[in-house]
Parts: structure tokens; sequence; C-alpha cells
């Protein structure tokens, strides 16, 4: 008999809105304490100190619009923040400032949410939905300036971007940009020449998420439907469906990878989190806690595994917190298996 | 004649003559010796013609010389080794069966004395050296040429009554060695060693009598002690019987050989204590084609006539019937009175219900040693009965019957019908039906593999097919090897253990109706399945909440819920349906309940819904006579105020209360006091309601509809009706209707105290039951004294004669309440 699946961990209210992002930034230093950003429906940040489980700062600076991107950049003291009045914000939060130091204007009128790659030390990717509603603007941090602009062919129609990622192979070569569109399609865009390098047709709806681990150069993706995909990009460039998986309910708002690469989380319409096993997409627990529609799943990034944590925030307006599969071995969870000599 | 015999009788008178008067040692021991010639095994011995003479007419009597004479200081004259030698030889050398029956007379004959002592001693020896195989040895030696039948009779019957009479006589006194425990074991042994030497004598081609033994056995296991003397001579014959054909004719006519009147106690006994089929009919042989009795006993009164016996004696029976070819008519035969048996409706509804089963046992083990061509020749009387059976068993209103029919008539179709479909019931597997079904299988594989002593065995060909049916038939754990995933890659997800997932459900989007109107309304008219199932839901909760709705529109959800149908496949649809019905009825009883009520007696309801109006009536009674508990009250301690004291800084409070816990860890309660936690008290709302509940439901009940006989074939309903009765009346303790709705409870039941079915009569006894518990007693006895008295009679009468155990129970209990009843009225003298 397999085990219940577990409860949260402990759970942040009080943001009193719809939780649509969420980004952790735990820091190498033993004096920091992890924290948790939150973006909410109703335009305010916080920031959560992880140790006392409250909030330590609310950011406010999108003018009651929904935030529903948020990344840190410089440490903690610098934060990225994307909301619907079409900002991106860069937030000073060094020594107790909460100001906004730089914004981006957008112009765009979308939900997708931008995606940010470091290439070198103080240099920073960033692609953001344009100002056309089907292209894609990737810009060079801090200096702003626009680095291509990627805009589909006239006849290849695949409406709006909807998710974006940014990566870079492990061998240095140029950043690749991995956007899902609205009919469906994920699109390889090679940065240098602005080209679609290629485009997979995986889904029949909207892609509301993807996640790309670049070591085994797969990702995975999931749309307002019940299949999950996962695609596999091969030495030609081309993505190749690898495998799907079919849900119980439709609708998935957003998929992360752990940075071990060892599990995949989805946030489910239907008020679940899943867990897969990342390598072969077993299913592996189904967290049954909000009462409303799950927007968004993020693993934390602390040095310890063991004190990785997951989180997912509702329109219910909770955070749940998650320690799951974080153990070395899988020795805590069943004492009987033993393992196999590899 | 000659002059010899003469000479005998007078050399033995002489020496009688001397042992009794003569006090010197060696004179006797001279004289003893003479004698001792003539018993033979020493050098200087008389011829042969005496010694015959004096064994065949002298022994008895000189032995009983020897007796008489014994006393303690005769016997002094005499060196022990004089004694061994001279006396104890006598009886531990001559012919055995004269031994014995002298020394059992002198025992029997002689009060507590030196001599019975010393008797006792010598028959004790007697046992030990082997006299009983050579008593018995010697009997089946004199038979092959003439038998005494008197002498015989009397030895027999000593044989097996030595340990009564040395019980007898002993009492507290008596040796390990002649108790049954021990005695019979020994028996068996020293029969085995006639057996032996029986057949080395036929092997050398003397012609031997067995029907002694056959006797001795026949009458022990006719005195009880078949287990003491089976349990030793059942392994051994099986063993000795395994290789040797002599031995096997041998135990053949054994058993032939016992006398009708006690052939069933052997015959039962060898079928309880072989191991299996195989063996059995290596005992026994053909003896139920042989012998009529044994016939009767096997195939009529081991399997319809009784039923204690375990399933291991019923495989045991039936497969030593399949095992021949001259036996298989009679299995045939046997099948087909135990499916006249299983198809009698008269016995479904008066014979026990374990008897049903056992039965059932037999017919499905029969039915699994049949071969294809018998099946075929018998299909259609197969068929005939078992639609017969299957209706009769189907009616039974106990579940239990019901799935005895099931499977028994699952298991026949299977049988008939090789191809195509079968009967398939629907039923919840349990102990029993597994228990059941699995005896289908096991006796077909049953069939012995282990060849016999072709001596006899008429069916060789059953051997090589239940071998080839067990190689048709795998073994599920070899087919089931592990499969280890060879293509098991190294990067794999395993390391990771799943949790539980079975939560993973579709999630349902259709809002629930919030409103009692909105629920009325779809679900009579809609047609959206989504939301008629959240409806039924959700709407239990809804009519206990808004309790004040709900009395607006009351009888209109009662008859929207009676009526409603399941539309579409809902889990626990007729549980929510019910309990949404009993929300109702409790908001607004009066008027519902007299809406259910009326509903129960009148036209074109199924039957189902009649039960669900029973079922939801005593739900109601249930909930309504119960103390509100939940909600209101405040939360129940139920720590004890010794333990409430801890705050108490001051030590020597603390020292007591460490005290008295200590000697509260220590002390055991046998019943533990109830009275610390504070029960839930309120009025009982079903005082004033138990009469509307219950007159409605009593009234009608012998007026039947088109639609609807409850004396007739609804019986079912009718045991439903006695028991939701018996709930009411129980639920109506303390109200003020009690003793008025007792009344017409007592006339209920006393008119239908004889309904054929069990199923009714357990629903009257528990209400008898009701009323003994809810009536006060002085009520009972002064006002229903009559009735009392006659339902006390008709107690007695079922807890004696009925034949459901339960029903029998239950009676018993009832009884058992009158009694206290009547017990505590006398002890508090009004």
């Amino acid at each position: 008999m397999a085990l219940p699946p577990p409860d949260p961990q402990f759970v942040l209210r009080g943001t009193s809105a719809e939780v649509h992002t969420l980004h952790f930034y735990c820091g190498d230093q033993e004096p920091d304490y992890p924290i948790l950003f939150s973006g909410s429906s109703n335009g305010l940040i916080h920031v959560w100190n992880l140790k006392t489980r409250r909030v330590d700062t609310i950011l406010d600076g999108h003018g009651g619009k929904s935030v529903y991107w948020l990344e840190a950049i410089y440490g903690r003291d610098r934060l990225l923040s994307q909301g619907r009045n079409q900002q991106i914000c860069l937030w000073d939060l060094a020594e107790g400032r909460n100001t906004v130091t730089d914004s981006v204007l957008t112009e765009n009128v979308g939900f997708c949410k931008s995606s940010l790659l470091k290439v070198a030390q103080g240099h920073w990717l960033m692609a953001m939905p344009g100002k056309d509603l089907d292209e894609v603007q990737v810009l060079e941090l801090p200096s702003k300036t626009s680095v291509c602009t990627l805009k589909p062919e006239a006849d290849a129609k695949p409406g709006m971007p909807m998710c974006l990622k940014l990566w870079q192979p492990d061998f240095g070569s140029c950043p690749f940009l991995l956007a899902g569109y609205e009919d469906g399609s994920v699109i390889l865009w090679n940065l240098s020449g602005g080209k679609i390098l290629s485009r997979l047709a995986c889904h029949q709806e909207p892609v509301m998420s993807l996640d790309f681990d670049s070591e085994k150069t797969k990702g995975v993706s999931g749309s307002s439907e019940e299949v999950l995909t996962v695609w596999s990009l091969d030495e030609q460039q081309n993505l190749k469906v690898q495998k799907t998986h079919k849900l119980v309910n439709a609708g998935i708002a957003d998929v992360a990878i752990r940075q071990d690469k060892k599990i995949l989380a989805t946030a489910g319409w239907d008020h679940r989190i899943r867990i897969f096993g990342w390598k072969k997409l077993k299913p592996l627990a189904i967290l049954d806690y909000h009462t409303a529609t799950v927007h968004c799943v993020s693993f934390s990034d602390h040095s310890r595994p063991s004190e990785r944590l997951l989180a997912a925030g509702s329109k219910d307006h909770r955070i749940s917190i998650w320690s799951i599969y974080n153990q070395t071995s899988g020795a805590l969870h069943c004492p009987l298996e033993t393992r196999k000599p590899d | 004649m000659d002059p010899e015999p003469f000479e005998v009788g007078h050399a033995v008178q002489e020496a009688i003559n001397i042992l009794s008067s003569s006090r010197n040692g060696v004179q006797i021991s001279e004289a003893l010796g003479t004698i001792k010639c003539y018993l033979g095994g020493t050098e200087n011995q008389a011829p042969l013609k005496e010694r015959e003479e004096f064994t065949r007419v002298h022994f008895s009597a000189f032995l009983r010389g020897l007796v008489s004479n014994l006393s303690p200081d005769w016997i002094e004259l005499l060196t022990s080794d004089q004694q061994k030698e001279l006396w104890d030889s006598f009886f531990l050398e001559g012919p055995a069966d004269q031994v014995f029956l002298v020394l059992l007379d002198s025992i029997i004959s002689t009060g507590p004395s030196f001599r019975l002592m010393k008797v006792i001693s010598i028959l004790e020896q007697f046992l030990q050296t082997g006299g009983m195989s050579a008593l018995m040895w010697e009997v089946c030696h004199q038979q092959a040429q003439a038998g005494l039948p008197t002498f015989q009779e009397t030895l027999l019957n000593k044989v097996v009554c030595l340990p009564d009479h040395l019980c007898n006589k002993l009492q507290g006194n008596n040796l390990p060695i002649f108790f049954p425990q021990n005695y019979f074991p020994l028996l068996a042994t020293e029969i085995i060693q006639v057996l032996q030497r029986i057949s080395d004598s036929l092997r050398g081609g003397l012609d031997c009598s067995i029907s002694f033994v056959s006797q001795v056995l026949g009458k022990v296991c006719v005195h009880g002690r078949r287990e003491e003397i089976l349990n030793v001579l059942v392994p051994r014959l099986m063993d000795l019987t395994k290789v040797d054909c002599i031995w096997q004719r041998m135990c053949w006519r054994l058993v032939e050989c016992v006398p009708d009147r006690w052939i069933e106690a052997v015959v039962c006994g060898f079928i309880q204590k072989a191991p299996g089929a195989d063996v059995l009919s290596r005992l026994l042989g053909n003896l139920v084609v042989k012998n009529k009795k044994a016939q009767f006993v096997v195939t009529q009164k081991l399997l319809l006539l009784q039923y204690s016996y375990v399933t291991a004696v019923l495989q045991n029976l039936l497969g030593y019937l399949a095992l021949d070819s001259l036996r298989r008519s009679l299995l045939i035969k046997v099948l087909k009175e135990l499916l006249e048996t299983w198809g009698s409706s008269s016995a479904v509804k008066h014979s026990p219900v374990e008897q049903q089963l056992y039965v059932s046992k037999a017919i499905l083990i029969c039915l699994s040693h049949l071969k294809e061509p018998e099946i075929e020749s018998n299909g259609q009387e197969l068929l005939t009965s078992m639609m017969g059976g299957m209706k009769c068993h189907l009616d039974s209103n106990l579940p239990r019957v019901r799935r005895l029919g099931m499977i028994v008539a699952e298991s026949i179709s299977s049988r008939i019908t090789t191809d195509g479909p079968c009967l398939k019931f629907q039923y919840e597997d349990d102990d029993e039906t597994r228990e059941l079904k699995s005896l289908q299988q096991t006796a077909r594989l049953q069939l012995p593999v282990t060849d016999l002593p072709n001596a006899g065995n008429d069916s060789p060909s059953a051997t090589p097919k239940a071998v080839s049916k067990r190689s048709g038939n795998p073994h599920p754990a070899a087919s089931a090897v592990p499969e280890e995933e060879s293509d098991l890659e190294l990067d794999s997800d395993d390391d990771l253990i799943p949790y539980d997932m079975s939560e993973d459900k579709e999630l349902r989007k259709m809002k629930a109706p919030v409103y009692i109107r909105d629920c009325i309304e779809v679900l009579t008219g809609s047609e959206d399945m989504d939301k008629w199932e959240a409806t039924m839901k959700v709407l239990e909760s809804l009519i206990r909440r808004n309790s004040a709705t709900t009395r607006e529109v009351s009888m209109e959800l009662a008859k929207v819920l009676l009526h409603l149908e399941e539309k579409t496949y809902i889990e626990g649809f007729m549980e929510l349906r019910k309990r949404a019905l009993v929300a109702v009825t409790i908001t607004d009883p009066v008027p519902v309940v007299q809406y259910l009520t009326s509903q129960f007696y009148s036209l074109n309801y199924s039957l189902c819904q009649r039960m669900d109006i029973l079922d939801v009536l005593a739900l109601a009674a249930q909930e309504l006579s119960q103390p509100q508990a939940s909600g209101k009250n405040k939360p129940r301690s139920t720590q004890s105020p010794c333990t409430l004291t801890v705050p108490c800084s001051d030590s020597s409070q603390n020292w007591r209360r460490i005290v008295d816990e200590r000697i509260k860890s220590k002390t055991h309660r046998l019943a533990k006091s109830q009275s610390l936690v504070e029960p839930a008290c309120g009025p009982n709302k079903f005082s004033s309601l138990a009469g509307h509940f219950f007159f409605p439901l009593i009234q009608n009940f012998d007026r039947p509809l088109v639609t609807f006989d409850l004396l007739g074939d609804d019986h079912l309903v009718l045991g439903r009706l006695a028991h939701t009765l018996a709930i009411l009346m129980y639920f109506a303790i303390h109200t003020v209707a009690a003793a008025a709705m007792g009344k017409s409870l007592l006339e209920f039941v006393w008119a239908l105290r004889f309904h054929t079915d069990s199923y009714v009569r357990q629903g009257l006894l528990s209400a008898v039951s009701s009323i003994l518990l809810s009536i006060p007693s002085e009520r009972l006895l002064e006002d229903m004294t009559d009735e009392f008295l006659e339902t006390q009679s008709w107690l007695a009468d079922v807890a004696e004669k009925d034949p459901d155990g339960d029903c029998r129970r239950l009676a018993w209990q009832n009884l058992l309440l009158m009694e206290n009843l009547l017990k505590k009225l006398r002890s508090v003298p009004s």
C-alpha cells in the first residue's frame, strides 16, 4: 500500500489576492535566510521570510495590476517584476530599500511571462513579449538594449507567445529561446539569426507553460487540455515529441523542473499539484490542498538538497509550501526497499 | 475310549488336589512341573495327543484351581523363581483365550484381596507380552475349523469391555495400561500383529478366518472407541496396503466381515480417518457395492441425513465413490439424490442452513468428479433440477441460502454447457463462497496419481487422466515467476517511490443548488446529469440546515424522493436517497410519516420502494429517539477529576496525586464507570410521534392488494415489516403509547407465529424482545397476562424445535428476558 500523499509543510496566507507567481531566493551565505517572492493579482509583491514564515516587505509598484513574473537578479538585492500594467520593474531591495530603480515598458497586453538568462557576470538576456501580438523581444540587461526581435513569418500564424524560456547549451554557444504559442506549438528560436530552428505542434490548445532541461535537451509543456507533453531536441536542432501523459483533469497553468532534474511539478486547474519523475515521467504524487486553481509552482534552489522546497500559489489566496522527494536516497520513504547497485 | 484321556484327567485332578491341600513347597512345585509337561515347550513334554487333550478339556479348570488356591501364605511356599517359572508361565504360555477368560472371570468375581492383585498383575503381563494377539490368533485359527459361537461371543465381550470391567473393579487404583486411551491403541497394534500372522499363514497356503478380528474392531467402534483404535490402525493399514495386494485383500475382508449392526461405526471411522480418497479406496475396496448396509451409510446417511462432518470427509467419501467404475454409478445416483434435496423447496425452507451448505458442498464435489460423458448423458436431468433448485433458493429470504443457490447453479451450468455462456450471478465473495468455489477445482486435482496395486483396480484410466488434467492446469505460482524488467534503463525514476494516487478523480465543475426548491426542480425535471448528481450529494445537508424551508415543501420533497429513480450511476445513490428521506422525515415528522405509511400499503410501488419506506421509518425513529448529541453540547471532559488537579504546587497534594495514580494504574476495574462522562440529554422527540409511525404500519398487513400480498409471496417485505415494527417498538421505550403498541404487536406476532419463512420468524422474535424491553413489566404482566403466557409457551416451542439456529437463539434470549422480568417482579413485592 502506497503512503498517502504528504501534507504541506506550511501554508503562507495573507496575500489577500490570487497568487500568480512565485520565486525563491535562497542565497548561499549562512546568515541569509531563504526568501520567497510572491506576486498577486492586486499588484502587490510579498517578500516572505521562510524562517519566520512571515511577510518581510510588501512592494507595490504595478498600480494594482496583477504581477505575473518575478525573478531575482544581482543576488537578493535586485528584483525584476512584470505586471499587467505593461511594465517590467527593477527593484532595489538592498539595505531595506524598496524602490523601483528602473523599468521597461513592454507594451504587450498579454500575460506571457518573461524569461531571464545570465550570459556573463553582470550581463543578462531577458526575453519578453513584444509590442506586436506575436512578437518576442530580447533585451540585454542592464543596458536595456534590444538584442533582437523574434517575429514569426507572416504565414506561420502561431498566435501570441504564451510562455518563454531562454537557455544556453552547456558548451556555451549562443543562447536559444523556446517559446510556446497560442496555437499549441513550441518554437525554438536561434537568437543570433532571429530564425526559427524548429517548430513542434504539440498541443491542440494554447501552451500555458513550458520548462526545459538543457542537460538532457528535453523539455516539457502543458496546455489547457489534459495532456502533458515531453519533447526533446536532437542534434539537428529538431524538436520531437518524446512522450505524452494524459491527466485526469484538463488544464495546466505552470510546469517546473527541479534544479536537480529529478522531478517535475505541474500546477493544475483542478486545484492539484502533480509530481512526476522527470526521467520517465512516472507519476509520483498528487498534492491536493488548494481549493481553487493553482496558478504557479516553483522549486527552491537551496544549496542543501534536503531543504529544497516546492511552493505553489493558488487562486484561493494561499501559498502552500511542500517538502517532497528531497531526501538524497529513497531510504526515508521506504526503509525496507533495498537499493539496486548501479 | 482310550485310557489316555482318563490318564490326563486323573493327573490333573491329582495335581489340583495336591495344590489345594498340600502345604509343602517341594510337593507343590513337583505337581506344577508335572502339569507343565502337558503344556509343552519344555524338554520333557508329554505326547502330542495328551497335550491336545489337556489344553482342550482340562486347562481352564486347572487354571481356575490355580487361581482359587492363591493366597499370600500359599504362594510363599514357592520361591520367586518357581513362582515365575511354574505359576506365571501357565498364564503366559498357555492357550491365550482360556487364560484371558479365566483371568477376567476371577477378576470380576473376586473382591479386593491379595488374589485380585496377583491376578491383575498377571493380566497386565499378559497384555504387555502380546497376549491379545495370541488370543485373537487362537480364535481365528479355531474358526477356520469350527467355531463355538457362545464362547466367542463371551470372549469378544470381555476383550472389548476389559477397560470397563477393570475400571469398575479397581476404581481409583486402576493401572494405566487398562485406561481406554492406552488399551485400545494397544489393541490396535495387536490387531496388526494378528493380521500379520494371518497374512503369513495365507502366504503359506493355510486358510484362516478374519471374522473375529472384524468383530473386535466393529464392537470397539460401536462402543465409541473409534478414535483410539483407528488412529493407530488406519495409518498402519495404509502403509501395509500400499504395496501388498494380500494385505489389501485382508483389509477389505476385515471391513466386510464386520457384522451389519456395527458396520456403520467402522465405515464412518475409516472415512474420517483416511487421509485421502485413494487411501480410502485401498482400505475399503468395493465394500459399498457388496454390503447394502454400508451402501446405505455411505450414500444416504453420511450425505443426506447428517451434516456435521468437515469438508475433507466429504471429499474422501465422494472421491472414493469416483475412483472405481463399479462405484461411479453410485456417484451419479448420489448426485441425483443430493440435487433432489437441494432443489426441494421444503428442504430449503425447513432444513438448517448448515445442512444446506453441507449438501451444496457435496454437490460441488460430486460435479468435479464427473467426467464429460457422464455429464452429457445426465445433462437434461441436471438442467431441470438446477432450474428448480435455483428458483427455490433465490426465493429464500436468507442471503446465505440465496448465495448457496447461486454458486451451485453456476457450477452446474458451467459443467453442462461446455461451450457457450453459462450462468453468472452477482454476489460478494466471502470466505464461504471462496471455499465452495475452490471445491470445484481442487477435487478435480485431487484424483490420485499414486498407482494402486493392480488387484481390483478397475479404473486405470483415472490415473493418466488426472495427470493430464494437472498439466493442463499449470500451477499459477509457477507461471508467475517475477519477471525482472530486462530493459530496465539505468536512468529511471525507480528510486522515487510514488505516493498513493487513488484520490486523483475527475473534478466536478457543476455547482450544486443552494435552495431546496431548486433541488426539487432539478430532481423532477433536469436532464443535466452532472447537476442531478451534485444535487443528490448536497440534498441531505441542505434539508438539515434549512428546516423551516423544508417544512414548507416536505410532502412534495418526500414524494419526489420516494419516486426517484437512478437516472445515471451515482456512487451510493440508494444511501443518498435514503439519507435525504430520513432528513425530510425528521424535519417534518407528522405529515411525512403519514404519507410514507399510507404509501406503504398502496398500489403501484415496487418491493424495493416499500422496503425503503420501512428503512426510512426505522432510521428516522432512531434519530428522533436519540438525544440531540452533537452541536449544542459542551465538549465532553473525558478526563477523570483526579487527573485534573494537576496544577497544584503543594507537595503533599502532589504526593497524594502520585499515589492515587499509582493505585489507579494497578487496579483492574471490571466495569469502568461511565458516570464521569456527562451523557447527552434532551427530550425524546419520538415519544409523541411513536403512534404515527407504528399504528398505520401494523394495520393493514392482512389485506392483500393486487400487486402486494404480504401474507403470500411477498414474505421478504413481511419479514422487513416485522423487523421494522420491532425497531419502532424498541425506540418507543418510556413512551405513553408503548403499552398499546406492545399489545397490538403481540397480536401481530401471534397471528404470524407459524410463518414458514425463517426471516419472518426472526423478525417476530425480535419484536417480542423489543416488547419485553420497552414495556414496563407491571403493565406487561397485568394487562397482557394471557398474551404473555401464550407467547412464552410459543417461545419454548420455538427454542426447542425451530430448524433455524438464529430463531432458536432469539427464542432462548426472549425466554431469558421473560424469566428475568418475572424474577424482578417477584423480588419487589408490590
